[in-house]
């Protein structure tokens, strides 16, 4: 404990402390709104008309919405899964080495996602698609996951490659010379080292697909809105205030998630 | 650090590449060739419609940089398209800053909480982008709007004694990309301070006597790769931002993004959305291939 | 891991292609389409009917022409329906399977996109024009001046819809053309005429209703189904129908060539064009509907609400707002893209 207090002071720049402070209630304050405004009587989401459920209770109601719900959360899910596992595979080959020949287009092919505008990508999947619905018959959210992944890499590649470079290589050596195979190594000794990166990306992968509307609008089939896209058909109409009913208990959600997870760990602690 | 353990820096290429194919075979599929398509289209007659007529043409290039005026048919270069480009360069490099000097200190709070804290302040970060970016865009106009929560807070404090004009302004849309795209600096920072050693630092502090030398000799140099990934992930995907200018800036400041989408959309001219996009993929690489090529050649002398 | 793997391949091998008994696909607008509509379908004819959004006609045009799109009936604007004949995306309707086309309204029934209702039938129609709050400007809101040339009272807080072809449209009869003009006097007094207006507007965006409620904006052009929603939320708010001539439009129901329940497409047609069911869409959308006798089931507040149908003396000022190309849609974007800069 007294080695933490010591360490605090040191770390203790003038104005950091505030600063993120003053972040953190900046990227509330909208969101508190969010929340507020989703249990607003009035159906404007500009005028307060008194406490009530009723946008919940129109959100449960709305089988679209739920829908675009479920089809949002699977996607991200799956898209945050598969592009962090390659790109933590693709981090570990490309960091921590001597340059290879071809390194550097490597390194710009995984980047090349964040380069394009999204819809770009959008257009040239939707001929690819297109063509790949009509040959194979196949319409489920394969294409979708597919396409997240792949613009998802770069957002979990980039914290990861960034913790590997410059990590202590000194426990990794000691374990090989101790005969531990690479995959022990890896297993026991880079992974744990890796695991912030990884938790970073995963994060970063997953709130990035959530976000996705063009791509998503272009090659979706039938039945396969997320809320972006949803909400995107809704802009010419004005917006309802369901889908702040919905964001607000997404967030809720995850607020319970992590504090369960919070208590199971400190009690296994 | 070349030398530290032969054995996990010069591993066989052929390792590094077994690594990085899965990734790349799917960047492949979903990512780089689709591209091929777009390459191909920009080079197509625009359909009446919508779309590509398969007839060979520059057009689409020709439009990217000059316009023949509407009226009298002279040569003169795009200035709307100008414009365009400068205004999405410049807020891209102005949103980059700003969420760098939000995020830094951010990242390095969150990295200096006692370590089974660190989880829950980064988490705290990314709850709020469990809303979608539209939800998260519109919840932004929400408090900066004239009767918002921000004018009404100021009112009542007496900072100001008439409601500011921040909605549909260039401010309005700064403060949304900077707000839309801050978790993407601050994450990456704190991958990289996280692994920062404070005995560092309480040397550091013996040695420079000055916080600011501590911070501007020891913190922000081990945290390069964090600003490097960051600085990427956030001035990147600004350049073709789409729905935050569309909603923050009112219709009237358009960026690259709505731009190329005009084309594809309502302006029904898909070659030149093709050759713009060709000609921003062409411009990103190489500041990325030159930014890239210089860290490595420091990484190497250092 | 096994358990993992099951998993993942059972979530995206569900949405795979479904029988095709008992379902419809439809691709429409988003938040166009009345819920308590479907499921009285869903529940008389026992068909389960899976709405998918669109959010312009030039998206939907280009999903469904790249094929393999899998929607049975998609709904796009008048100017539309003839490009997708012309493509071939569209097939001919066998008015025998429906037996409540006669409730057509005869002015929509030879329209000049689909003469005899071949491919398509009704959806809902209206009209683009100004909403003004009244509060602020008591001179005549029947024109499309209040954008075009803002009176001083107005200036600053003006919206106009970021919608190209209906702005433009708007634009170019105040200047004294047709919508669609290759007309370079016209389109000339057109770009000056906007580009001189551009600083006194506040901005373009679509979210009129909620603005124009709380008096965000003092005046717009909008869609009259939004017209009429801002006034019953904020009744100071009137619309007008620009005397230079305003634009008309309506979406339209098509049966797709590549579409699997073609049965249940024409069931569903034939269900709207019920005078009671063309009331329900209309008391979810907010527009007319154009079929006969409708009138009767429509909510109080749209009887007889004077954004819907124009009154007599701008009954034939309205234009339909078509499918710009060549010379005309140059000039547009040309315009357009100066304007939005």
């Amino acid at each position: 404990m007294a080695e933490q207090r010591r360490h605090f002071s040191a770390a203790d720049i003038p104005g950091f402390g505030l600063t993120a402070m003053a972040v953190f209630v900046a990227l509330y304050l909208p969101i508190v709104t969010l929340v507020v405004y989703s249990f607003n009587a009035s159906a404007s989401v500009a005028e307060w008309g008194g406490l009530s459920l009723d946008w919940y209770r129109k959100a449960a109601g709305n089988a679209e919405v739920l829908n675009a719900t479920a089809n949002s959360l699977i996607i991200a899910s799956l898209a945050a899964l598969f592009s962090t596992t390659l790109a933590t595979l693709a981090a570990l080959g490309t960091t921590r080495r001597a340059p290879f020949r071809g390194m550097t287009a490597v390194y710009a092919a995984i980047n090349q996602p964040l380069m394009v505008p999204e819809i770009v990508t959008a257009v040239a999947l939707l001929v690819v698609t297109a063509a790949l619905k009509q040959a194979t018959g196949y319409t489920g959210l394969g294409y979708l996951v597919m396409a997240h992944t792949a613009f998802c890499i770069p957002f979990a590649y980039l914290p990861i490659r960034a913790r590997l470079e410059g990590m202590d290589l000194s426990f990794e050596t000691a374990a090989a010379d101790l005969y531990a195979s690479d995959w022990q190594v890896f297993r026991h000794v880079t992974l744990p080292l890796l695991l912030p990166g990884i938790l970073a990306g995963a994060m970063l992968a997953f709130v990035t697909s959530l976000d996705d509307v063009v791509i998503t609008e272009f090659i979706k089939s039938p039945g396969q809105d997320t809320l972006p896209t949803y909400m995107l058909g809704q802009l010419r109409r004005a917006m309802t205030p369901d889908v702040n009913a919905i964001s607000s208990m997404l967030m809720g959600v995850t607020i319970l998630m992590l504090f369960a997870f919070f208590l199971l760990t400190r009690k296994k602690a | 650090m070349a030398g530290a353990s032969d054995i996990l820096t010069i591993r066989s290429t052929r390792r590094a590449w077994a690594l990085v194919t899965p990734a790349l075979i799917v960047l492949a599929l979903a990512a780089i060739g689709p591209l091929l398509v777009v390459l191909v289209y920009s080079f197509l007659t625009a359909g009446e419609y919508g779309g590509v007529e398969w007839t060979f043409s520059t057009d689409g290039w020709f439009k990217v940089l000059f316009e023949r005026d509407i009226f009298d048919d002279t040569l003169t270069l795009a200035d709307a398209h100008l414009t365009i480009f400068w205004r999405s360069v410049s807020l891209s490099l102005v949103t980059t800053v700003l969420t760098f000097l939000a995020g830094f200190p951010t990242a390095w709070f969150i990295a200096t909480r006692a370590p089974q804290q660190r989880a829950f302040w980064l988490f705290l970060i990314t709850i709020p982008f469990w809303t979608n970016l539209l939800v998260r865009t519109f919840a932004i106009n929400q408090v900066i709007r004239n009767e918002g929560l921000l004018n009404t807070a100021l009112l009542s404090l007496g900072v100001i004694s008439q409601p500011l004009q921040m909605t549909y302004t260039q401010g309005a849309l700064l403060i949304g990309m900077v707000y839309v795209y801050l978790p993407l600096m601050v994450l990456p920072l704190y991958a990289a301070l996280e692994r920062f050693d404070p005995r560092l630092l309480e040397a550091g502090y013996d040695l420079y006597a000055s916080r600011w030398q501590v911070l501007t000799r020891i913190i922000l140099p081990i945290s390069r790769p964090g600003i490097v990934a960051g600085s990427i992930l956030v001035f990147v995907p600004c350049l073709g931002a789409y729905v935050t200018p569309r909603i923050l800036g009112g219709g009237k400041m358009m960026m690259l993004g709505n731009f190329i989408e005009l084309q594809f959309g309502q302006g029904r001219n898909w070659p030149l959305g093709a050759a713009l996009s060709i000609v921003l993929l062409v411009i990103v690489t190489l500041a990325l291939l030159v930014y890239v090529r210089t860290l490595s050649r420091e990484n190497r002398h250092g | 891991m096994k358990k993992t793997i099951a998993a993942i391949a059972l979530l995206l091998g569900s949405t795979g292609i479904a029988s095709a008994e008992g379902e419809l696909f439809l691709y429409n607008w988003g938040n166009y389409t009345s819920p308590d509509l479907i499921k009285k379908f869903e529940e008389k004819y026992d068909v389960k009917v899976t709405i998918t959004d669109f959010d312009s006609n030039d998206t939907a045009l280009a999903k469904i022409e790249a094929g393999g799109a899998g929607f049975d009936l998609a709904v796009p604007s008048a100017g539309f329906v003839g490009i997708y004949a012309e493509k071939g995306l569209i097939q001919k309707l066998d008015h025998a399977r429906l037996p409540n086309i006669k409730n057509i309204a005869p002015e929509w029934v030879d329209v000049a996109w689909d003469k005899g209702r071949e491919y398509s039938i009704p959806w809902q129609w209206g009209s683009t024009g100004v909403s003004v709050n009244t509060k602020d400007y008591s001179g005549d809101i029947n024109t499309s001046s209040i954008f075009m040339d803002p009176p001083a009272e107005l200036q600053g807080k003006i919206n106009v819809i970021p919608e190209m072809g209906d702005v433009m449209a708007l634009a170019t009869m105040w200047a004294g053309g047709d919508v669609c003009s290759e007309d370079p006097e016209v389109m000339k007094k057109v770009r000056d005429a906007l580009m001189a207006a551009k600083p006194k507007w506040m901005s373009m965006d679509y979210s009129t209703v909620e603005k124009m409620t709380n008096h965000d904006y003092a005046a717009t052009v909008d869609w009259n189904g939004s017209g009429l929603r801002s006034r019953l939320a904020n009744p100071d708010v009137k619309w007008g129908f620009p005397k230079e001539g305003y634009g008309l439009w309506m979406d339209n129901v098509v049966l797709l060539s590549d579409a699997k329940n073609v049965d249940n497409a024409y069931l569903f047609m034939d269900f709207i064009m019920d005078p009671e069911n063309a009331a329900m869409l209309s008391a979810f959308a907010r527009y007319a509907n154009g079929i006969s006798g409708s009138e009767a089931f429509m909510p109080a507040d749209m009887k007889d609400a004077p954004e819907l149908v124009p009154p007599a003396e701008f009954a034939n000022l309205g234009q339909f707002v078509t499918v710009c190309t060549g010379k005309a849609l140059e000039y547009q974007n040309a315009i357009w893209t100066e304007l939005q800069k």
